[in-house]
């Protein structure tokens, strides 16, 4: 077999074994992106999975549901890459159980919630705007409080997690921002 | 003995002259007029009104009542979805009605810096409304001086 022959098979072959080798990574990425497997772990199916049942965003009229990486994991390869890199970290608590016991959660509640809340400011809420884009949106069908609200927040530059705190999970203990929101004083 | 026999047709009329079952005919349920094993036919849903202006009262001292759905708002011991926009705090930025300085007396007559447990709960007094013949028909008209 002459130099190039050789050369030429091995390009073949090691594009084949890429081939696969990019398909498994993606496959395996793929099924960690998928709300059975947010759920597996008890600290996500026992607290935030529970309340999130009852929003609008699991159940609604028109049968659209948005699942756990829908609004946790963004959709463009390069941030997802980079958000499931981070998410390396969770396991490494998951290990240490950190937030194993509903008390353990509660407390770690308004600083895990202030992660997500600072992720959606800083992409300008990229994961709401896969299903909601603002542009698109129908204002005579909104209520008189939404149209308003809306108009005015987007003329300001907000963004949606800046008023849609809490639409699919509770939240945190808000004493900081509100006292008059808390039943007990601390 | 006279008597007894006397009493005795007294009571036999009664039973068959004003059996209360003949009565019993004449009253309706609110389910219909149906029989035990029937099922009533089940009301359509009604929709809470989506958003409108604030409901003007209809007699004093009523809790005004919500112009808009809440639905998913919940009110636990750690936050209180409507006072996210009804607070003191709040209620400027997001152009809400505020809450009654009221609330913030406790049932000891303290008037606290903060909503008094005993009015936390909203929807306690405070309820969303939906379009809706009334059941039994009232004519219920507000005080003189509300309907201006």
């Amino acid at each position: 077999m002459s130099k190039k022959k050789i050369s030429l098979s091995v390009l073949i072959i090691g594009f084949i074994i890429g081939v696969i080798f990019w398909g498994a990574f993606n496959w395996t990425l793929e099924l960690t992106n998928t709300e059975q497997f947010c759920i597996s772990c008890h600290e996500m199916r026992d607290n935030v999975y529970v309340e999130y049942k009852d929003t609008i965003h699991y159940a609604n009229r028109t049968g659209v549901r948005a699942t756990c990486p829908d609004c946790h994991v963004p959709r463009e390869w390069i941030y997802k890459i980079r958000r499931k890199i981070q998410a390396s970290n969770e396991l490494y608590h998951k290990a240490l159980g950190t937030i194993d016991t509903r008390e353990k959660f509660e407390a770690k509640r308004l600083e895990l919630a202030r992660h997500e809340w600072v992720r959606m400011k800083e992409n300008d809420s990229r994961e709401c705007r896969n299903c909601h884009n603002y542009d698109d949106m129908d204002y005579p069908s909104q209520g008189r409080r939404a149209v308003d609200n809306h108009v005015k927040g987007f003329a300001n530059g907000e963004t949606c997690i800046d008023c849609h705190k809490g639409v699919a999970h509770e939240l945190p203990d808000m004493f900081e921002d509100d006292a008059s929101a808390v039943l007990l004083k601390h | 003995m006279k008597k007894i026999f006397l009493m005795s047709m007294v009571i036999t009329a009664g039973m068959f002259g004003l059996n209360p079952y003949a009565f019993a005919e004449h009253v309706q349920s609110l389910r219909g007029d149906l029989s035990l094993e029937e099922n009533s036919v089940a009301p359509t849903l009604k929709q809470y009104q989506k958003d409108e202006a604030p409901i003007a009262r209809d007699y004093l001292q009523q809790p005004p009542l919500i112009p808009h759905k809440i639905d998913g708002y919940r009110v636990t011991i750690k936050h209180n979805k409507c006072l996210s926009c009804h607070s003191w705090t709040n209620y400027k930025a997001r152009g809400a009605t505020k809450i009654s300085q009221t609330h913030f007396e406790s049932r000891d007559g303290a008037i606290m810096s903060n909503v008094a447990p005993r009015r936390y709960f909203c929807s306690q007094c405070h309820v969303p409304q939906v379009k809706a013949k009334e059941l039994i028909a009232n004519d219920f008209e507000p005080v003189e001086a509300m309907r201006h």
